[in-house]
């Protein structure tokens, strides 16, 4: 806690615990997806511990200034993942809270797939799967060529270990012993066709990654303390190779009815199940 | 004509001594004045000034001339392996990080394999990326995989990329320190090894984005680009002595195309405008100029030195040349069939 960066990070002095801010990241993406309607709530609902856990204890940053050099990277290369990661930027103060109603709209800065030209935070384009890591293993070895000690995390998902591209990138960020670089998977077991599992099997995940040269954990990734242990673990190993936190997480998470569905890629609820889905929320809550 | 499978393109003679092909065959004419690895050594160079100059390869670094700088700067220097999606992306996040890379490979594999990796990690964020790419059109005997005849055609719908075609050493060399200065996504061909120098008797200077009158000539206006410049030169001076009279325009940048100075140099009447290029005939030079000036209205008779839409053979590359139309002969008889 010696570094000043720390004090201008939001969780400093706040007594707002990982989980509240979990729930009010879900809060927010529900709110989003209820402007269209539609979407890809399922995935910001599952992997909304993960985030909270990402931008309320492990990255350090500061909201009013972005591009801060300081900074740690978080990478989403998984661009339909946006909303989930606007709900945490707006929980973590980048971005204003009531601007979630312009989600997907025309000439928003919140775009339905990611895009670093939009929106602050966004450090990448994701989208055509497969690109973060690899770019990833660029700005980890530009960080060290900086002397700079921030890390570089991306999260993925478990499709996209489908990409070719991300085992290339795996490759080389252990040849080049890139331990400034922290991979996290979102394993939620869906993609758009069906279950992970029966489109590309990446099973098992970790041996694969181990092989490969990285440190490799496998975590519940709705466990807030399995994932925040996860994450210290990544970050204070002093073995020089780069790490990898596989997320086991479940679709919709803490939204029972939305849980339930078989088929939760891009989900479309009905009007009036938006304010059902806040109330299962909020009865879910942890104080 | 197309020969059935496995059968021998050409007919074996008894006797007869074959060229062979070889996949980095010089294209320097004998007794032409060349330079070695020109744009490996402007790269070394430029990097003692600019501290941002990182380098890339993708297993390719000898023959992209890269090793020059490898082995000037090897601290600046990152071998990826054969692994062009990631290099790429790599070269993205470096950029990021506020360095200038230049990553290098072959053509084909920049334009066929890692298109997608250039499009969204590079290009649409305009990051300050180089690619600069060995064995573009037919510079190599080795048949499609390694004929990177349709890159431009490819990269020319990709928006933010500036894209460069130069034609000798001192070309290569001028531009080599141009994109470094330019900021923004550049793709440049690369004639690698020993390049010839044929631009230093004609005053040329390079200068990004623009294309230069290198002669005059009242017949014939050559537009060219790359490797068939150094054609169009030969082909000006050879059609000289049969009085044809031609000029030559040479535009090193394909993307964004000079449209002023070709608009300018079409209008001139009485000349017969031919497009050459060391590409095929889809996609390439040939059709944007022929864009612009259909656009403008300006129509002289048009015509086009290209490869064919084809998947070409493998051989020996004065051999191929010959065959697909883009030696300096192959040239100077087209011209004299055009103008009868």
């Amino acid at each position: 806690m010696a570094d000043p960066a720390i004090k201008q990070m939001p969780q400093f002095g706040s007594n707002v615990g990982i989980a509240e801010r979990a729930y009010r990241i879900r809060r927010h993406a529900v709110r989003m997806g209820e402007v269209q309607g539609q979407g890809y709530v399922g995935q910001a609902l599952g992997i909304a511990d993960v985030l909270a856990v990402s931008y309320f204890h492990a990255l350090r940053y500061r909201p009013d200034d972005t591009l801060w050099e300081g900074r740690d990277r978080f990478l989403l290369s998984i661009g339909h993942y946006a909303i989930a990661l606007y709900a945490a930027l707006i929980e973590a103060g980048v971005l204003p809270e009531d601007e979630l109603e312009t989600y997907g709209t025309d000439d928003s800065r919140m775009p339905m797939s990611g895009m670093a030209g939009y929106t602050p935070g966004m450090e990448i384009t994701g989208g055509s799967l497969g690109h973060g890591l690899g770019i990833a293993v660029g700005m980890c070895l530009g960080l060290k060529r900086k002397k700079s000690d921030s890390f570089v995390y991306n999260l993925l998902s478990d499709g996209e270990l489908g990409e070719g591209s991300t085992w290339e990138a795996a490759m080389a960020a252990s040849h080049h012993r890139l331990d400034n670089l922290i991979a996290i998977v979102d394993f939620n077991n869906q993609q758009a066709d069906g279950p992970s599992r029966d489109m590309l099997s990446s099973e098992p995940v970790t041996d694969k990654f181990e092989a490969f040269g990285w440190h490799a954990q496998r975590v519940d990734g709705n466990d807030i303390e399995a994932v925040r242990d996860a994450f210290d673990t990544a970050r204070t190993l002093t073995q020089p190779k780069p790490r990898i936190i596989v997320c086991d997480t479940r679709m919709a998470k803490g939204v029972p009815f939305l849980e339930a569905r078989e088929v939760t890629h891009f989900i479309r609820v009905e009007p009036d199940e938006w304010a059902l889905a806040l109330k299962a929320l909020e009865q879910g809550r942890r104080q | 004509m197309r020969l059935s499978k496995f059968e021998p393109r050409t007919p074996l003679n008894a006797g007869e001594r074959k060229t062979t092909s070889a996949m980095i065959a010089s294209i320097a004419p004998e007794g032409v004045a060349t330079r070695n690895a020109p744009f490996g050594h402007t790269l070394a160079r430029l990097a003692h000034e600019r501290p941002g100059i990182v380098g890339l390869t993708a297993d390719l670094a000898k023959y992209t001339d890269l090793h020059v700088f490898a082995q000037e700067h090897p601290d600046r220097f990152y071998q990826m392996g054969m692994a062009e999606q990631v290099m790429i992306s790599a070269a993205a996040g470096l950029a990021r990080e506020g360095f200038t890379p230049f990553a290098t490979t072959y053509a084909v594999f920049a334009s066929r394999r890692a298109y997608d990796f250039i499009c969204m990690a590079i290009a649409e964020e305009k990051l300050d990326v180089k690619i600069v790419c060995a064995l573009p059109g037919l510079t190599t005997g080795y048949g499609p995989s390694h004929q990177a005849t349709e890159d431009i055609a490819i990269f020319r719908g990709m928006p933010n990329l500036t894209i460069i075609d130069p034609c000798d050493a001192l070309d290569i060399e001028q531009a080599t320190e141009a994109i470094a200065d330019h900021k923004g996504p550049v793709y440049m061909r690369l004639l690698r090894g020993k390049v010839p120098v044929v631009l230093d008797e004609y005053g040329y200077k390079f200068e990004l984005g623009k294309a230069k009158m290198l002669r005059e000539g009242a017949d014939v206006l050559f537009i060219s680009s790359g490797l068939l410049t150094m054609r169009t030169l030969e082909a000006a001076r050879s059609l000289e002595a049969d009085r044809v009279s031609c000029a030559v325009m040479h535009v090193p940048t394909i993307k964004p195309l000079d449209t002023a100075a070709i608009l300018a140099a079409a209008r001139k009447p009485g000349r017969l405008l031919v497009v050459a290029e060391n590409h095929t005939i889809i996609g390439g030079l040939g059709e944007a100029v022929a864009g612009v000036l259909m656009r403008e209205g300006v129509t002289p008779p048009f015509r086009q030195i290209a490869l064919p839409d084809e998947f070409l053979d493998a051989g020996a590359l004065p051999t191929l040349h010959d065959r697909y139309g883009i030696s300096t002969a192959a040239i100077i008889e087209r011209i004299k069939g055009w103008l009868g």
